[in-house]
Parts: C-alpha cells; sequence; structure tokens
C-alpha cells in the first residue's frame, strides 16, 4: 500500500467498501428461507461455530436475519437516497437559476423542511402512505433532500458569477457548453458525495422509523424490527441478539461514509498531489 | 473597425461615489491606449464596461456604431483579467481551456512559450505567469478585433514581460487588433501605446 499513491489508495478503499456491500446485498437474497425459518430445537443459542451471530427466541438463525435485514436497508437506501439527491439537484439549479420568485419559493420550502424535525415528517409520511417499504422509502426520500438542494443552489449561483463563467460567455459560448463544461465538473462530485453520504441517513432513518412501529411490517426482517423485538430479551440475558445486528448496522453506515468521502477526494483534481 | 464611448457613466450600486462619470473616448484598430490612474479610479471597471461584462448606467460604447451589447456570440473585444487564476476554470484541463477560445492558432501558443506538456495540467498544476500567458492565447482567437490588457504582466518577471509584449505588439500590428492597456508601469505603457489617457484627470 505504501508504494501508491493517495488516489490509488482511495479507489482500492471505495472497490473494497462496494464489494462488502453488494456482498451483503447478495448474501441476504439468498437468506431470504433461512431467515424465516424456525427450529425450536436450537431457540436461544448463544453465537456459536454453527451460528456466528446466535439464535432467537423462535430458534431463527441471527446471522441470516441481520443479513436480510441490511440488504432490505441497503436496498431502500439507494432508492430514497436516489429520489432525494434528484429532487435536491433539480430544486437546487431551478432555485439558482429561475429567479426571484422561484427562489424565495424554494429556499421557503427548504427552510420549512430543516426547521422540522426529520423522523416526525418521516413518520407522518410513512403512515399517511400506509407504512410498509413504500410508505417508508417516500418518507426517507421526501424529507432528505433540503440540506442537499441548498449546497447545490449556492454552488451553481457562486458559479454563475465566477470570471471564468463570464469569460465562457463572452468567447461565444452557449448556456448548453457552459452547463456541460464548467458546470456539471463543478456539481458532479458535490451531488455525488451528497448522494452516498444520503445512504447513511437513509438506513438510520429506516432503522429508526421501523424500530418504533411506524414502518416496515414486522414480518418483514427489517434491522429496526430486529432490533425493538430484541429489547424485550434484553433484560433476560440475550445480549446477542440486539450487538450483531445493531454492530452490522453501524458497520455499513460507517462504510458509506468512508466511501462517500472517498468520492469527493476522487473527484477533486487538487487531491492528486496528496 | 472603430470603437467609440459617448459619455459613459459607471456606479456600483452600494457606494454613492460615481466611478466613471461621461467618460469619452474614441480608438481605432491601430491605435494601442494606455489608460493611467492611482488605484481605484475604476480602470478595471472601464476595461469590463468596454468588454460588455459590466452595462454603463447612461452614456453607449460603440463598436463600429453598434453597441456592444448587442453583439451576440463571440464578442470582438475581449477582456485579459488581472487574476489568470480565476479566469480558468480549476476543473478544465488546459488544453480545454484553450480551446475554448475562437480557433487559437498553434503558432500563438509557441510564440508565448506554452509547452505542450502544459496541457494536458489542471490550472493549479501551473504558476500565475504560466496561466496568463493561456490567457493571453485564449483572447487572441480569430474573431479578436480590441483588445483590453488590464495589468497583464505584473505577476511575470522582467525578461517574460518583454518577451510577451514584445510578441503582442507584433500580433496586433500585424492583425490591426486595437489595445487599451492599463498598467502602473509608466515606462512600459509609454514604450508600447501609441497614446495615453489619465482618468483621474477625465473624472475630476
Amino acid at each position: 500500500m505504501r508504494d501508491k499513491n493517495l488516489r490509488q489508495r482511495v479507489l482500492i478503499g471505495l472497490i473494497v467498501g462496494a464489494a462488502i456491500l453488494l456482498a451483503i446485498c447478495v448474501g441476504g437474497l439468498f437468506c431470504a428461507e433461512a431467515a424465516k425459518t424456525s427450529d425450536f430445537t436450537r431457540k436461544n443459542l448463544p453465537p456459536c461455530l454453527t451460528y456466528p451471530f446466535g439464535t432467537d427466541w423462535l430458534g431463527r438463525d441471527m446471522l441470516a436475519r441481520t443479513l436480510r435485514g441490511i440488504s432490505l436497508s441497503i436496498l431502500l437506501g439507494i432508492f430514497a437516497a436516489a429520489v432525494s439527491a434528484c429532487i435536491a439537484l433539480l430544486l437546487g439549479i431551478a432555485a439558482a437559476t429561475l429567479g426571484r420568485t422561484a427562489d424565495a419559493v424554494i429556499t421557503f420550502v427548504i427552510d420549512l423542511l430543516l426547521g422540522i424535525p426529520h423522523i416526525l415528517l418521516l413518520i407522518l409520511i410513512s403512515v399517511a402512505l400506509g407504512k410498509g417499504f413504500a410508505g417508508v422509502a417516500w418518507g426517507v426520500a421526501l424529507t432528505h433532500w433540503p440540506s442537499l438542494a441548498r449546497l447545490i443552489r449556492a454552488e451553481v449561483m457562486q458559479l454563475k458569477e465566477s470570471p471564468y463563467i463570464q469569460i465562457a460567455r463572452k468567447l461565444g459560448k452557449t448556456n448548453w457548453y457552459v452547463a456541460r463544461k464548467h458546470m456539471l465538473p463543478h456539481l458532479l462530485p458535490q451531488f455525488l458525495t451528497g448522494l452516498v453520504l444520503l445512504f447513511p441517513h437513509a438506513i438510520l432513518h429506516e432503522a429508526s422509523v421501523t424500530f418504533l412501529g411506524f414502518g416496515l411490517s414486522s414480518e418483514q426482517p427489517a434491522i429496526g424490527i430486529i432490533l425493538s423485538e430484541s429489547m424485550k430479551y434484553l433484560v433476560t440475558g440475550k445480549w446477542w441478539l440486539a450487538l450483531f445486528p445493531g454492530a452490522a448496522l453501524v458497520m455499513v453506515v460507517v462504510l458509506f461514509y468512508a466511501a462517500g468521502e472517498n468520492v469527493r477526494k476522487l473527484t477533486d483534481p487538487a487531491s492528486v498531489h496528496e | 473597425m472603430k470603437l467609440e464611448l459617448n459619455q459613459v457613466s459607471y456606479q456600483y450600486k452600494k457606494e454613492n461615489k460615481k466611478i466613471l462619470e461621461n467618460f469619452s473616448l474614441s480608438m481605432g484598430d491601430t491605435e494601442r491606449v494606455g489608460l493611467i490612474a492611482p488605484s481605484g479610479y475604476g480602470k478595471t471597471t472601464l476595461c469590463k464596461l468596454i468588454a460588455g461584462y459590466l452595462t454603463p448606467d447612461s452614456g453607449e460604447i460603440l463598436l463600429d456604431g453598434r453597441r456592444v451589447s448587442s453583439y451576440k456570440g463571440y464578442c470582438p473585444i475581449q477582456m485579459i483579467w488581472q487574476q489568470p487564476e480565476l479566469a480558468v476554470n480549476p476543473r478544465l484541463r488546459m488544453r480545454e481551456v484553450i480551446l475554448e477560445g475562437d480557433e487559437v492558432e498553434p503558432r500563438i501558443l509557441e510564440a508565448l512559450g506554452i509547452e505542450k506538456a502544459w496541457m494536458d495540467r489542471f490550472p493549479t498544476e501551473l504558476s500565475g505567469g504560466e496561466l496568463q500567458r493561456f490567457c493571453l492565447a485564449r483572447a487572441l482567437g480569430k474573431r479578436t478585433r480590441f483588445l483590453l490588457a488590464d495589468e497583464i504582466s505584473t505577476m511575470l518577471d522582467l525578461i517574460t514581460q518583454s518577451q510577451i509584449w514584445n510578441f503582442l505588439l507584433k500580433e496586433v500590428k500585424q492583425r490591426q487588433i486595437g489595445v487599451i492597456a492599463v498598467s502602473h508601469n509608466q515606462a512600459l505603457l509609454e514604450k508600447v501605446c501609441t497614446r495615453q489617457v489619465r482618468l483621474d484627470y477625465a473624472i475630476k
């Protein structure tokens, strides 16, 4: 690793992170049956070699349940973050380019949404849409765009006034050229980093809404469900029911944060020299 | 081609003082006019007005009898900015920066001492003086008829400064490009320009 420069190390880190996340998703697909199978001959087993994460009070394999839960969370995170980031991009650019009235309206909506606690709005939307996967997904997607939208709006406004874009216009370049050659290279890194950094938020909020009982239904082995159910058994000393799924959730979130940072570093030309 | 400024006035909205008041100037494309004034007398503002980056509050700026702002597409009046670091996009390679100009001839790049290896670099990988040469080359595209040089050589050493001005003089004479040069260096303006205009007299 020593002989590689920062860029190459970052790239390796990114690939490893992505591979782990992909492995979890694929693993989750194959664990669908195993996560549901209950077997009372093996209930409440602490972690051992056959069941590394232990088993629960119905004798279900906690490793399979955790994998399934995390992969469900990642899937939901991808959907919610993608929708959220697209809303942010569109509204951010619209606010910066469509004139004062549009800017005032969009800025007001951004401030309004930022003023309400995420979780409250999320619960409202989720319940209004009938809970379940769709409810949580739309809830997360519709509440997470304001901060990224604000960032993009500020970036576009600053770019519009920059000398090199004014010069490009005097050199007879079209709006399309300016957007493609001058705006995009600046916005894309912001957008990608923002997009990746939305994942952990989306996943954590999905887990908390589900934990509180306003999200996914209890037959689905979501991380939030696993954690809220394990609460009842924690006092009886079954620590593994909460510890491993919780740690897995934290690990995935950390992986996504690291990936977001890496994307930022990769897209910044000045980072070549570090 | 003829560049005319008739009674041009301009004021930045936040300040009470007028930067330019009823300023007039007329020049042809064989002339090289030097602008002299102490700092803060609106030399750069005047350049931005002429190049169309700003619009005057009153008065008009005409190129061959047509308002400069009415020229669509490539503007025949090109300004070279004082800070080359701000005048190029930090995320574009220098090759793209040159391509933005109007079919800049390779001989111009060569004469300005731009090395082939620089073309693949990003602006952060070049010094201010090196970047300024790119800005010069970009402004010397085919359709350029007037060049506004706003303190373009302050960041260069004396030898490079004279090399670049020598080339520029030859180029503008040959292609009949009019020049407005701004500098604090009186000796340079005397050498380069056919006449000089004092902004502080024009205002006070």
